[in-house]
């Protein structure tokens, strides 16, 4: 029986990934019709390729409908309560680079660390009534982090883009985004905290654990992995 | 009996226990506003309660517990004194993998009374303490009072006991902080400026105002220019939050720390009330330990004496568990506070136990 491989659908992260595969001899490829979500994979035997939002492919592999699936490493974090418990990290793929990070005002210049950043928010709060106001899409992965370094009287507030657009708009006073080269943040006048590197993502193959493994897929999944020349995972 | 079954009689019985002991029963939304939850408890409560929407009441949690609907109704119309009781479901997210129950019931107690604090605070711990006699627990208790009372001791800014109060809750944090009061480091090139000088001219964003900036500012002068807390005191306070004996050995040991740190000996009077109460209602004060760090790293309304009853078998949670909460109603009761206790028993845990025996 054949192994599911999800693969992001579009874009850099599409491209990249079948760069990636290309260099290992697996050819990744979408059918003619670049509307149509379908593909093929040639050079490894008994694998089908599955194209799907990256967003959703953590989800199908916690599902185990997808046996193994390229997707961000924040993503997987995020979005999979226990990730280690759920899937396996099989290789880091060298690209996709985004740092998760925490940035306030660059005018703030009394705050550089999140020392700085508990206090005033604590000041913050006796200030104006309210917690201090941090924007992400990262809720678990932030709140995770700031209970971790004791961060208190804080409230993260949902933003799902244009993230760092809301302390301009005053609907945060913070924000905990992905950035790479960090123009985005400096555009909007802001800064990255020393200290408040959350998460260092970078594209990764994962391996489904509740996947259906037998008939004959672990023989498989061994034979890619060593195609692929990465250590074959204990599921 | 399926589980759910068992834990509901066994909560029934529990219910009766309490109202025979004098409580009220009372009742509580399962649907409960968000709004003041997340005020009070943070993100915490947003990771562990299960938050719902409704078109026109807006963001709700299904009860992640009960001493919140219960204070805000006496502080809302009770009288006091007042002694309630209550038994259902309350539901806590599991972010881990495991056979921790999301939702599970809770019977509990609760003492609203200015009369005599330490003798609510010994009722509540010997009604729930005979209540669970037979199943063997091990009980211990703690006072979080008293080391708010060590710390308000210290001899330092007022600020930097503000800051460390407010971190009582998170232990790491808690001695970050003292360990920066005690020694502070060298400040950072930029920081060493900022104390220097003026601030950096940059385009402000936000809703955080200059003359905030500027207050901090001048806070961290303050701070900067104090001396650091004198190793002595940073280790008497260690030797306070580090007490952890039998309660008669423990309530010893405290007497004898009063020498080094007065600001205690009101929190150890209260403590020796506290156990003689105890002890005259029967309970065996040489099988209850003093852990002075028990209640810190819970939900952070507990600010005075603090319980739990717990199972030998190792991953289960505490059967039983409470303490005094005085700051929540003042903070609940728009002005008006009173003195409150009380706990809860898990009547599933009860259940399981009891059939195990």
């Amino acid at each position: 029986m054949s192994l599911k491989l999800g693969v992001p659908s579009k874009g850099r992260l599409m491209d990249d990934t079948f760069t990636w595969f290309a260099a290992r001899g697996v050819a990744l490829s979408r059918n003619g019709n670049a509307r149509e979500y379908a593909g093929a994979v040639n050079g490894a035997d008994g694998v089908e390729l599955v194209l799907l939002s990256a967003g959703e492919i953590p989800r199908e592999l916690a599902a185990g409908r997808i046996h193994l699936g390229v997707t961000g490493s924040d993503l997987v974090r995020e979005k999979l309560a226990d990730w280690p418990t759920q899937v396996v990290e099989l290789a880091p793929m060298g690209f996709g680079h985004a740092d998760l990070i925490i940035a306030v005002p660059a005018a703030w210049a009394d705050v550089e660390t999140l020392d700085d950043l508990d206090a005033v928010a604590a000041a913050f709060r006796a200030q104006h009534g309210f917690r201090l106001r941090i924007a992400t899409k990262y809720h678990r992965l932030v709140r995770e982090f700031l209970r971790d370094q004791g961060v208190a009287d804080y409230q993260l507030v949902d933003s799902q883009g244009a993230t760092e657009g809301t302390v301009k708009n005053l609907t945060a006073e913070a924000v905990a985004d992905i950035t790479s080269s960090g123009e985005t943040l400096r555009a909007n006048h802001l800064k990255i905290l020393d200290g408040a590197l959350i998460h260092a993502s970078q594209a990764t193959l994962f391996a489904a654990r509740t996947a259906d493994w037998g008939n004959g897929r672990a023989a498989r999944l061994a034979a890619l992995a060593a195609q692929l020349g990465v250590a074959a995972p204990a599921l | 009996m399926a589980p759910k079954a068992a834990a509901r009689a066994t909560g029934a019985r529990l219910l009766a226990a309490f109202r025979a002991a004098g409580a009220d029963e009372v009742e509580a939304d399962i649907l409960q506003p968000a709004e003041a939850l997340l005020d009070l408890y943070g993100e915490d409560i947003r990771a562990r309660a299960y938050v719902t929407a409704d078109p026109l009441r807006g963001e709700l949690m299904l009860r992640p517990d009960f001493t919140v609907p219960v204070v805000q109704a006496h502080m809302a119309n009770g009288a006091d004194p007042a002694r309630y009781c209550y038994m259902g479901e309350v539901f806590r997210k599991q972010e881990h993998l495991g056979s921790r129950a999301p939702e599970y019931f809770q019977a509990g107690y609760e003492v609203f009374d200015r009369a005599d604090p330490e003798a609510a605070d010994a009722e509540v711990f010997a009604l729930f303490s005979r209540l669970l006699a037979p199943l063997n627990l091990a009980a211990a208790v703690g006072d979080i009072g008293l080391l708010m009372d060590a710390v308000r001791g210290l001899n330092t800014l007022p600020a930097r006991r503000a800051a460390l109060l407010r971190h009582i809750w998170r232990p790491a944090r808690f001695q970050a902080l003292l360990t920066r009061f005690a020694a502070p480091p060298a400040p950072s090139a930029s920081r060493a400026a900022l104390l220097a000088g003026t601030p950096p001219r940059a385009h402000w964003v936000g809703l955080r105002t200059a003359a905030d900036m500027a207050a901090r500012i001048a806070a961290l002068r303050v701070d900067a220019a104090a001396p650091p807390i004198a190793a002595a005191e940073v280790a008497s306070l260690a030797r306070v939050f580090a007490v952890h004996a039998p309660a008669p050995q423990a309530l010893a040991e405290l007497t004898a720390l009063c020498a080094e740190i007065p600001a205690i000996a009101p929190a150890v009077a209260r403590l020796s009330r506290r156990l003689a109460a105890l002890a005259a209602r029967g309970v065996n004060l040489d099988r209850v330990t003093y852990a002075a760090s028990h209640g810190l790293g819970t939900m952070e309304y507990y600010d005075g004496f603090v319980f739990s009853f717990a199972a030998a078998t190792p991953g289960l949670p505490p059967v039983a568990s409470g303490g005094r909460y005085d700051a929540l109603t003042a903070v609940l009761g728009a002005g008006r506070s009173i003195p409150a206790v009380g706990g809860v028993i898990r009547p599933g845990l009860v259940a399981e136990l009891e059939g195990a025996a």
